[in-house]
């Protein structure tokens, strides 16, 4: 059964809250100016809290079960994490107040900003970007603004290997430069001969996730980097797979010259359905004076232990790309999961998921074949596949939904056919991938012996298979509009 | 690290089904020399030490009561009802990600028709998309749209001078991948009416907000006829609140609204996360940015809710997307819908009354102080919630001495963004604010600028 919507639940003259009374005089509205029905629904609280309620219980999240979204680090959020984000000091400061009311908020951004720097290696963070993608536009806009002031305004190409996410080449276009596509070897690695084909007095730089989409990390790495630095280029580095590298290596020792973390993958903030999210953004030495702004800083006071913070524009800036200060409620959960870990947590965190995704890998390789079977780090790629049945990875992601499990990323990376990406992460226990691993055998059994059941699935969810097409071509995007006299706009 | 639930027996078993004697051999393909650095971080502390600790930060922010803060500029101190945090806390939102498996994820999905619907009942538009990060980045957003849906010859970007000065500044760092320019205060008159004579064939689109960033509501009767007659789209920067009150951008013939979705339920929690709200035409719909949410049916006919118009985006259009935005703002705009579903017609048009009645009293109050001046500089234009003070002495002290005496947050100091507003302050109003917490600003601010 599907849910009825709000506007459906709507009852005339109905109300959820109770609101204060008037208690000044009315000024005169500009009756020309006001609008006859703003054309919201009217409902009663409890429908409210039933309405939501109902469709909490048609959602699958980490808490839900076991969630091996590839690329995305589907791990648990500590519940701690939540609390701490929601005290009044926090939830309730405004943005605007100046700086010696919000001394708290500072210090949190100012650490934070720290860590991430020792985490990865770099001078200097901002904590601006809203998101992954925001992050690497960000990047994109200080390496045109860096090429621009040493005269290289020739360079406009930027390189990206075909297996990079989608981010990536729409950020490019964003930032106004141009795709490169380099291909991959047959080791999953960028092709070190196309990409030294392409590197020349023309490009910007290269955008590299390391470990790459296909879950490996690169095995060129240090000639890769030198090829970029020897044209000229930049190395912008997508730290969507960070989560496998804190402890164990960082970006900036490694010679990236700026880099995005996904606090919400990194850092355990939670996803939030699609968002919020958080990219802060790391840079080199010579990129930081470039980043946005304005960013945390600290000046030692007269008395130990009572630093000012302030905010402040970096020299070169490439200006703000939110509003504020970026999404500080992520902020402060991010600092508390680092405060939680620190140094001996994060390296456990990045061990325990790349023993994860090595335990699944080498468990199903045997049902699904494994494109590039080599050691992996926090995730892996295998084929949706099974001999000559005409199941394909769609419908195993479909029938998993069946065993109790959200299906792992399909179709991507778009260089192997029925890709299935899985991501177990490390909040994951041996019981929770025994579990997935007999499912997906069971699923592989079932392809062979009674396809019908896996292509038909799923069977157990509220609503079976949706169609997709359907929806593109009905265009419904919101409750039709019965009563459209709120509308007076001219036709 | 309690969150890694590993026994050492579970992970000598896995490292045996791997084949691999320790776990640092799985890092082999990591150069050597770089291997493992020792990360000087804090930590690590237990739960309740973390807890103590950050108590102790947050205790560092000034804390105002509530009805005390008359500060706005872009996020303000709205009323959220106890109905959204309940919502929020549900793990099954929260813990989720974008909804690619929609069988699994029905719930989120009709959440956001739901607000896509109400949104566009707000803003009186076709089409909403399901979120973007905040209302800088959706303004950036779509003035990108409107270069991309115009002629590549038209690289002038006209913005009111009511636009809010931080939406500016993000327009301006997002432009600077693009050929296009804004034209501004520096070149135009104070009023958005100004903005007509500089339309030409140049132009591919026209920036006003309404209520604009001083709280005036600007005229916008004829204006999109203007626009749209030399050839450029109209996008109208707005206010959620306000529109349960006043005329929507839609009734002026708009092509694109967009707003700060933050005064919906959304905590000031310093500057974010808040919520980009973006809406749009039909006819523009498949140039939209971000998620979009569309009703469907399953195998069985049953009704049900997909990601819908998925070829604009990133992971299938790469370079040639309609922007790169993947991760969004899913759960605060989760937020905004509780919101709008609690309050309803009636109560959204009331909170709205509220801050009208509650911001005209305040300015009336402080009007009858000798020597301060209330929107000198248009006196007779309508306001929402928030109206301009001229102090006559500079406003950087006088909101510092409502802070230490008063215990008043007084308002912004517009010389933070003007020069030559250095004496102004903007105070903000809304339903949070009491007659007698509106008295005590008033009598303070007598003190303060005598």
């Amino acid at each position: 059964m599907s849910e009825a919507t709000l506007y459906e639940k709507s009852v005339p003259g109905r109300i959820g809250i109770d609101l204060p009374a008037l208690d000044v005089p009315e000024a005169e509205l500009p009756e020309d100016l006001v609008r006859a029905d703003n054309g919201l629904p009217e409902l009663s609280q409890i429908q409210i809290a039933r309405h939501y309620l109902k469709l909490s219980q048609r959602n699958y999240g980490v808490d839900s079960g076991f969630y091996p979204l590839g690329s995305c680090t589907m791990k648990y959020n500590p519940k701690v994490n939540e609390m701490i984000a929601r005290l009044p000091g926090f939830a309730e400061l405004h943005p605007l107040l100046p700086a010696a009311s919000v001394q708290g908020s500072l210090a949190v951004m100012f650490n934070l900003q720290e860590c991430i720097k020792e985490i990865a290696g770099f001078s200097a963070v901002s904590l601006q970007p809203s998101a992954g993608a925001h992050g690497e536009l960000t990047g994109l806009l200080m390496m045109r603004a860096y090429l621009a002031d040493h005269g290289e305004h020739a360079r406009t190409q930027v390189l990206i290997p075909d297996s990079a996410h989608g981010t990536n080449p729409a950020s490019t276009s964003m930032a106004g430069l141009t795709v490169t596509e380099i291909p991959t070897d047959g080791r999953g690695n960028i092709d070190l001969e196309a990409l030294k084909a392409a590197c020349g007095p023309d490009v910007v730089g290269l955008m590299l996730t390391n470990p790459n989409t296909l879950g490996l990390f690169e095995e060129q790495i240090d000639q890769v980097i030198e090829l970029i630095h020897g044209c000229g280029g930049l190395v912008y580095g997508d730290g969507a797979n960070m989560n496998a590298l804190c402890g164990i290596v960082r970006p900036g020792d490694l010679g990236f010259d700026l880099m995005h973390f996904n606090l919400h993958k990194t850092f355990g903030t939670p996803h939030g359905g699609g968002g919020p999210g958080a990219g802060p953004i790391g840079a080199s030495e010579q990129l930081a004076p470039y980043l946005p702004g304005p960013i945390a800083s600290m000046q030692q006071g007269e008395v130990a232990d009572k630093a000012a913070y302030r905010l402040q524009m970096p020299e070169r800036s490439i200006g703000r790309v939110s509003t504020f200060v970026g999404n500080f409620g992520m902020f402060v959960r991010a600092y508390a999961y680092i405060l939680n870990h620190g140094a001996t947590g994060l390296r456990s965190n990045a061990e325990h998921a790349v023993l994860n995704a090595n335990y699944l890998r080498t468990s199903l390789k045997n049902a699904f074949p494994v494109p590039f079977d080599r050691t992996c780090m926090h995730e892996f790629i295998c084929r949706g596949k099974v001999g000559k049945s005409p199941v394909r990875a769609v419908d195993i992601s479909k029938r998993l939904m069946d065993h109790g499990f959200h299906p792992p990323t399909n179709y991507f990376p778009l260089i192997v056919r029925e890709a299935l990406m899985i991501e177990p992460t490390e909040t994951e226990g041996k019981q929770t991938l025994d579990a997935f691993i007999a499912a997906m055998l069971q699923i592989a059994q079932e392809a062979e012996n009674d396809p019908d059941v896996v292509l038909s699935a799923p069977h157990t969810v509220p609503v079976r298979r949706l169609d997709e097409v359907k929806a593109a071509r009905k265009a419904i995007f919101c409750d039709p509009f019965p009563d459209a006299e709120f509308l007076s706009r001219p036709s | 690290m309690v969150y890694v639930p590993h026994t050492d027996a579970e992970r000598k078993d896995m490292l045996a089904a791997i084949g691999c004697r320790s776990v640092k051999d799985l890092f082999a393909d990591v150069p050597k020399h770089r291997q493992f650095p020792d990360l000087n971080l804090p930590g690590p502390l237990s739960e309740l030490e973390i807890e103590r600790e950050l108590r102790h930060v947050a205790q560092r922010n000034t804390s105002v009561e509530a009805s005390s803060c008359f500060l706005g500029a872009g996020a303000y101190n709205h009323y959220i009802p106890a109905t959204v945090d309940d919502v929020l806390g549900r793990a099954e939102f929260y813990t989720s990600y974008t909804p690619y498996q929609p069988e699994l994820s029905q719930g989120f999905l009709q959440a956001m028709f739901e607000y896509q619907s109400m949104i566009c009942r707000l803003t009186g538009m076709d089409v909403s998309n399901a979120s973007h990060y905040d209302g800088a980045t959706s303004l950036a957003e779509a003035v990108l749209l409107a270069l991309n849906a115009t002629p590549q010859s038209r690289s002038e970007v006209l913005v009111s001078p009511g636009l809010n000065p931080q939406f500016d500044d993000v327009l301006r760092t997002y432009l600077r991948g693009t050929e296009a320019y804004v034209v501004a205060e520096e070149t135009l008159g104070l009023k958005t009416g100004d903005l007509i004579s500089h339309l030409g064939d140049k132009t591919a689109a026209v920036v006003v907000q309404s209520p604009n960033f001083f709280g005036q509501l600007e005229e916008l009767d004829g204006l999109a006829n203007l626009v749209h007659v030399a050839g450029a789209l109209l996008i109208i920067v707005s206010d959620p609140i306000a529109l349960g009150l006043f005329k929507p951008p839609g009734d002026y013939n708009a092509d694109i609204v967009v707003a700060e979705g933050q005064p919906l339920g959304i905590p000031l929690s310093f500057g974010g996360p808040h919520l980009g709200i973006f809406a749009t035409r039909q006819a523009l719909v498949r140039r939209m940015v971000g998620r979009l949410v569309g009703e469907t049916e399953d195998v069985d006919g049953q009704r049900g809710y997909v990601l819908t118009l998925a070829t604009r985006e990133q992971h299938i259009r790469r370079a040639r997307a309609t922007s790169n935005i993947c991760t969004n703002a899913a759960l605060t705009a989760l937020a905004a819908a509780v919101y709008l579903a609690t309050v309803g017609k009636r109560g959204l048009r009331r909170i709205a009354e509220l801050c009208y009645h509650n911001s005209h009293y305040a300015a009336s109050r402080i009007e009858e102080i000798a020597g301060l001046k209330i929107n000198p500089k248009s006196p007779h234009s309508v306001f929402f919630r928030e109206f301009v003070v001229d102090l006559g002495m500079p406003a950087e002290g006088v909101i510092q001495r409502l802070n230490d005496d008063f215990g008043i947050i007084g308002g912004y100091d517009l010389g933070q963004a003007y020069p030559d507003l250095a004496n102004h302050l903007l105070v903000a109003v809304t339903e949070m604010n009491t007659r007698q917490s509106i008295d005590r600003l008033a009598d303070a601010l007598r003190e303060a600028t005598r």
